[in-house]
């Protein structure tokens, strides 16, 4: 009797491990890079590990289809390979061969992705799987963007800049002006005007002395 | 000097002392190229073998024109109008040729400055834009113009300068490089705004500031993996180089480039010395420093390109390990980057066909190497994607562009007092125009100018003004300065001013660059340069999403009316050597003929005790 009761209670999980290939066209593989993510931080892949896995795919699938009671019995996994690599199908909880459709499966791993990376302490990178892509986090555009911000500054320090330059100069001339007015009454009519060597520009240009340059090497 | 009054002659400026005088001229010699250009030349150039051709032409061609052009400068105290016209009437057209030339560079040389400002204000994000390609349309995936090439590279074409797909589609003003511009034009003019006052003050900091970054960038370069390979690349002497005249072409035109003669500013800054200055000492000591920065400039630069190229050649060994470790499910981190050959090897004798078809790339740390770049492709690409493998990459972007930006500023000085001097001189505008405002005014002038670089097609402009006017033209200008000082004026003369503001003659090496080897070597430069460029026809690499080699940049021949705005840029300048020349040789005539016998020539204007009366009556 107590035989019996055994056989009957392995063979679902027999027959339900037939589901479970490589390459089935309801099943996902997946593919942990443990050492990557975490390096001397890194667990050991066991088989507590992979019940973990099994759990918290049957929480995905519950909480996507709301109401219906998936367990870790559901979640058959095959072909592990030492990459840490394996298969995996969902099977329905009301019919044990009857496999979950792989659109389904899909969905529900999207929605708790999340929940299945922190788990594993991992990321969509580290935790793939494969033909799941992770969708994109949306970008995050602060309004107004930070290099108008840092150009507003920049460009505030130099326009004040010029304007107190241009102001300080104006005054500057000013002071100048008041000054020189008071100054110049008290002055001489003579004065000689002295014209630097080399400023041809405030003479008068002599012609006489033009030929000259081919006798005397001034 | 007399008292002077307010007939308005002002005293000339003048530095408050040698040390803002020396800064300021190092400051203008001392520009991108010397971080951009020259670590570039010499690791196409065979390395340390190109320093030997460099050499050569600082010494022979470099130091005697920069000796010359801060003599003349500081004798005749005037800027580059001026002298010329004071050496003699017929040379005055060199002054106006070095003005325009100062002008036109000014202009593009700003548009890169403001691109440098786009980069520094975006270096304050984390993550850095150029880091990650932005997401399409519908957040599906990523762009896929940035997916075909790198963040980086579409950072720089598309979110930068939205750059057309050639030089005739001219798109439209791109509003954040205009408000860049209009910052770097306006920081131009803060500087300038007293002139060499606060020149003289600023350039403590720009000519400063990026020795002391270059100094942290060493440190910080020597200390990442892969910094020792891109030395070794750098400075290993391919002696063999040495044969090729290319070689020596373009040692000879860097080192011109680099020393930014010819532009009148030098002449400028000289003029603002005082009359008994060392000017040979300072020529040298210019010249030198120079030389030295572009030395020690490289050798962080490529150190930081070795550490790139070792991070994407072990990107591209990792690439091959995990999709090796995932097909053939090995446990993880069995194969790693120092057996990785050993597992490949093996794998290949057993199971060949298989690792075959994964199609794994070939990773070669030569050819990562080989990924050189000048100019902006090295600061704007290369170098923005080796900062975001640098940790805390905001702190060095920031460094990085600062000291770009501080770099091409202290040359922009130069610049804009090559345009200024000569018009302050000339006495071109009415004495009530206070020279802020006439600096105002320029730097309106030519930011409007440059707005033609904010197009959609700008890059190209930008290349087409960096090839052609800031290479033929100075070299001519350069030809007739040397050739005018020393035949026209005299080397007597020269020499004599020489001694009067030294206290040396000239020795025999000097005499002997001027009157024969510098003039020589430039003309074989000018006649070399110029047979090298007809030789090809002018083309320029594109970025076309459209071109099926994408994103290779698709090389395409610049249309006709490009080719005729090319020639004007190259002539324009020039022309107006031999257009003053023939104008003053017909004035003169008219004049001569008709004022000979009119003036005594024992009146000379010189000196004269005027009256109040007589000056009134004549201003």
């Amino acid at each position: 009797m107590l035989e019996k009761i055994l056989v009957l209670l392995c063979l679902p999980s027999a027959l339900a491990q037939h589901l479970c290939t490589p390459g089935a066209s309801d099943g996902y593989k997946v593919r942990l890079s443990i050492k990557t993510a975490l390096g001397d931080q890194a667990y050991v892949w066991n088989e507590n590990e992979m019940f973990l896995f099994r759990a918290t795919l049957a929480f995905a699938m519950r909480t996507h289809f709301n109401g219906q009671m998936y367990n870790v019995s559901n979640i058959v996994v095959c072909d592990e390979t030492p990459r840490v690599s394996f298969w995996f199908v969902v099977t329905s909880p009301l019919d044990t061969s009857t496999l979950v459709d792989r659109k389904d499966v899909e969905e529900a791993v999207r929605k708790s992705r999340n929940r299945i990376n922190s788990a594993f302490l991992l990321t969509d990178k580290t935790l793939e799987f494969i033909g799941i892509a992770p969708t994109l986090a949306a970008p995050v555009y602060p309004d107004p963007p930070p290099w108008l911000i840092v150009f507003g500054v920049v460009m505030g320090a130099v326009g004040a800049g010029i304007i107190i330059l241009l102001v300080t100069s104006v005054l500057q001339k000013k002071r100048k002006k008041n000054e020189k007015s008071e100054g110049e009454d008290d002055e001489e009519d003579t004065r000689v005007k002295t014209v630097e060597n080399g400023t041809a520009s405030d003479g008068v240009y002599n012609m006489s002395f033009s030929d000259d340059e081919r006798f005397t090497k001034m | 000097m007399a008292k002077t009054k307010d007939s308005g002659v002002e005293e000339r400026p003048k530095w408050d002392n040698k040390v803002q005088y020396l800064l300021t001229c190092i400051g203008f010699a001392v520009g991108l190229g010397n971080v951009w250009r020259f670590p570039y030349l010499c690791q196409i150039y065979g390395g340390g073998a190109f320093l030997i051709p460099y050499l050569i032409a600082l010494v022979f061609e470099g130091l005697p024109l920069l000796y010359l052009e801060l003599a003349i400068g500081q004798r005749l105290r005037m800027g580059s109008i001026g002298v010329w016209n004071s050496i003699s009437p017929l040379l005055g057209g060199v002054g106006i040729a070095s003005m325009l030339v100062s002008f036109l560079v000014g202009i593009f040389y700003n548009t890169i400055l403001a691109w440098v400002l786009w980069y520094l204000f975006h270096s304050f994000q984390n993550p850095l834009p150029w880091s990650q390609c932005p997401l399409n349309d519908n957040l599906t995936g990523y762009n896929v113009e940035c997916e075909k090439s790198t963040p980086v590279n579409y950072f720089w074409y598309r979110e930068t300068l939205n750059i057309t797909p050639d030089i005739e589609t001219s798109g439209s003003l791109q509003w954040w490089l205009v408000i860049c511009l209009a910052s770097a034009w306006c920081v131009v003019y803060i500087c300038f705004i007293k002139g060499i006052e606060s020149v003289g003050k600023a350039v403590y900091v720009t000519a400063t500031f990026p020795y002391l970054v270059l100094t942290i960038f060493l440190i910080r370069a020597l200390t990442l993996p892969g910094a020792t390979d891109g030395l070794v690349y750098l400075f290993t002497p391919d002696w063999e180089i040495l044969k090729n005249p290319q070689v020596w072409l373009d040692a000879s035109t860097q080192i011109f480039f680099s020393l930014s003669v010819a532009f009148g500013g030098l002449i400028a800054f000289s003029s603002y010395n005082e009359e008994r200055n060392n000017c040979e000492r300072d020529a040298v000591l210019v010249g030198v420093i120079n030389s030295a920065t572009s030395l020690y400039a490289s050798i962080p630069i490529f150190a930081i390109l070795g550490f790139k190229a070792t991070t994407a050649y072990n990107s591209c060994i990792k690439g091959n390990i995990l999709a090796l470790t995932n097909y053939f499910e090995f446990s993880e981190q069995n194969i790693t980057v120092e057996n990785y050959d050993h597992w490949l090897k093996y794998l290949n004798q057993t199971s060949p066909g298989e690792v075959a078809s994964l199609d794994l790339t070939h990773c070669d740390l030569q050819t990562f190497l080989d990924q050189s770049a000048s100019g902006t492709g090295l600061a704007f690409i290369v170098f923005t994607e080796a900062v975001i493998e640098m940790p805390g990459s905001q702190i060095w972007a920031i460094l990085f562009f600062v000291m770009l930006f501080s770099l091409g500023l202290s040359s922009m000085f130069g610049n804009i007092e090559g345009v200024l001097t000569p018009i302050n001189d000339l006495k071109l505008v009415p004495k009530w125009i206070p020279k802020e405002l006439l600096t105002a005014i320029i730097c309106l002038v030519a930011f409007l100018t440059a707005l033609i670089f904010t197009l959609g097609s700008g890059n190209y402009w930008v290349e087409v003004f960096n090839s052609y006017v800031g290479s033929v033209p100075l070299l001519i200008i350069a030809f007739f300065e040397i050739t005018g000082v020393i035949y026209v004026r005299g080397m007597k003369n020269f020499s004599e001013d020489i001694y009067f503001m030294t206290g040396n003659r000239p020795n025999i090496f000097w005499k002997a660059c001027w009157m024969v080897i510098s003039p020589l070597m430039l003309l074989v430069v000018l006649i070399a340069y110029v047979v090298v460029q007809a030789q090809t026809t002018p083309s320029y690499p594109t970025w076309n999403p459209a071109y099926e080699l994408f994103p290779q940049t698709e090389v395409k021949p610049y249309p006709d009316w490009v080719f005729a705005i090319i020639i004007l840029l190259c002539v324009l300048p020039v022309i107006s050597i031999p257009l003053v020349a023939l104008y003053k040789l017909i004035c003169c005539r008219i004049k001569k003929s008709s004022a000979r016998t009119d003036l005594n020539p024992y009146c000379n204007d010189g000196f004269e005790v005027e009256t109040r009366e007589q000056q009134n009556q004549r201003a």
